[in-house]
């Protein structure tokens, strides 16, 4: 992503689908140009998946990765806006791959059918610049920022229960913060309740997840100002935008000056629920 | 101090469904206390058992996590706000 070397030249099919972010300001051909060079893996294709897949596919990432291993659901359908009604009952990433090459089939898709655990999250990782979780469940959630920090990888966190969400951006090797600065381990069994326990407003991730794939393309781009050591914090009943710190922790057992936690961690999925939304 | 307590979803149940109330104190336990006092349950899943903050849930006094001020002894003023912030992780 240097400025040095003679830009690769647009196709006509790129100068017409991204002409909107060409002439724009603060992106241009040079943003565009790192957008289409560009490596995110998506993990989860469901409620924030969704609408980051959608957007960072619209906006012309050159490499997409999806994870998810769920097949699509009907209750799904009330949030999941990336699948349809006939995509009931096939694996999301496969529903996925269909819709996101339907918008947009000059970038390139890779689908991750699986299950991420500390086997294989490393290598599916290691390829991308940017990961963006859109997981629904804390084992993976940590297993992932944990994987993101070995790896030196963004990770752009989002996260929603009933009608609130939360977005930050975790920058790795920078004393800046990561999720275990944030909240240091899983909580126990037991004293936080599920989505499907609890319901979700269905257009809350649609909120989230667009702010989700804002924060990729503007690490992408190097423009703007990060949600880096931001939490941003979102009440849809109240229409409520509110912002609070969040510190790097020195001593952060993942991120710290002496980490404890050195390698991968599989939690167990604790909620007594498959993890589906 | 009079302070404006935001409450997180899970814990509006104890306020009938208020998402803020207001709630008095020269520091944080006595905030939380006072909160404790006019809805009585609301502080079990903040305070563990030894009295202390729960590690899954932050506490914010304004913008600033109160571990990085005074944790339960962090001192508030009139205007402030008190925000408690539990660990979600629905996608």
């Amino acid at each position: 992503m240097t400025g040095d070397v003679a830009p690769k030249r647009f196709t006509e099919d790129q100068v017409q689908r991204y002409s909107r972010h060409i002439i724009l300001p603060n992106i241009g051909g040079a943003g565009q140009r790192k957008l289409l060079d560009a490596k995110v893996l998506v993990i989860g294709a469901g409620g924030l998946g969704s609408p980051i897949l959608l957007y960072l596919a619209a906006a012309g990432i050159g490499t997409i990765g999806i994870v998810d291993f769920d097949v699509v659901d009907t209750s799904n359908l009330q949030r999941q806006i990336l699948h349809t009604d006939a995509d009931v009952d096939r694996p999301k990433v496969a529903s996925a791959l269909d819709h996101l090459r339907a918008l947009n089939p000059t970038i390139e898709l890779i689908g991750h059918d699986t299950l991420l655990s500390s086997d294989n999250v490393m290598a599916i990782m290691e390829p991308y610049d940017v990961v963006i979780d859109g997981t629904d469940n804390f084992p993976v959630r940590y297993l992932v920022n944990d994987a993101t920090q070995f790896l030196g990888k963004p990770l752009v966190y989002g996260s929603i229960y009933q009608f609130e969400g939360q977005a930050t951006v975790f920058m790795p090797g920078q004393e800046a913060p990561c999720y275990r600065c944030l909240f240091p381990s899983p909580p126990p069994p037991g004293t936080v309740p599920s989505c499907a326990e609890g319901g979700v407003f269905g257009v809350l991730p649609g909120v989230i997840g667009a702010i989700q794939a804002t924060e990729a393309i503007k690490i992408i781009t190097g423009e703007g100002d990060s949600l880096v050591g931001r939490l941003l914090l979102y009440d849809a009943l109240h229409m409520d935008f509110q912002e609070v710190k969040i510190r790097w922790d020195a001593d952060c057992p993942v991120c710290g000056k002496e980490p404890t936690i050195t390698e991968l961690i599989d939690y167990e999925l604790f909620c007594g629920i498959p993890a589906q939304s | 101090m009079a302070v404006t307590v935001k409450l997180p979803t899970i814990l509006r149940k104890h306020a009938s469904g208020e998402a803020r109330v207001g709630a008095d104190g020269a520091t944080l336990s006595e905030v939380l206390a006072d909160l404790e006092t006019h809805y009585p349950g609301i502080t079990k899943n903040v305070l563990a058992e030894d009295g202390g903050l729960h590690r899954f849930i932050n506490v914010y006094v304004n913008d600033e996590d109160v571990r990085y001020l005074g944790s339960l002894e962090t001192e508030v003023t009139d205007g402030d706000t008190v925000s408690i912030l539990p660990a979600v992780a629905g996608g």
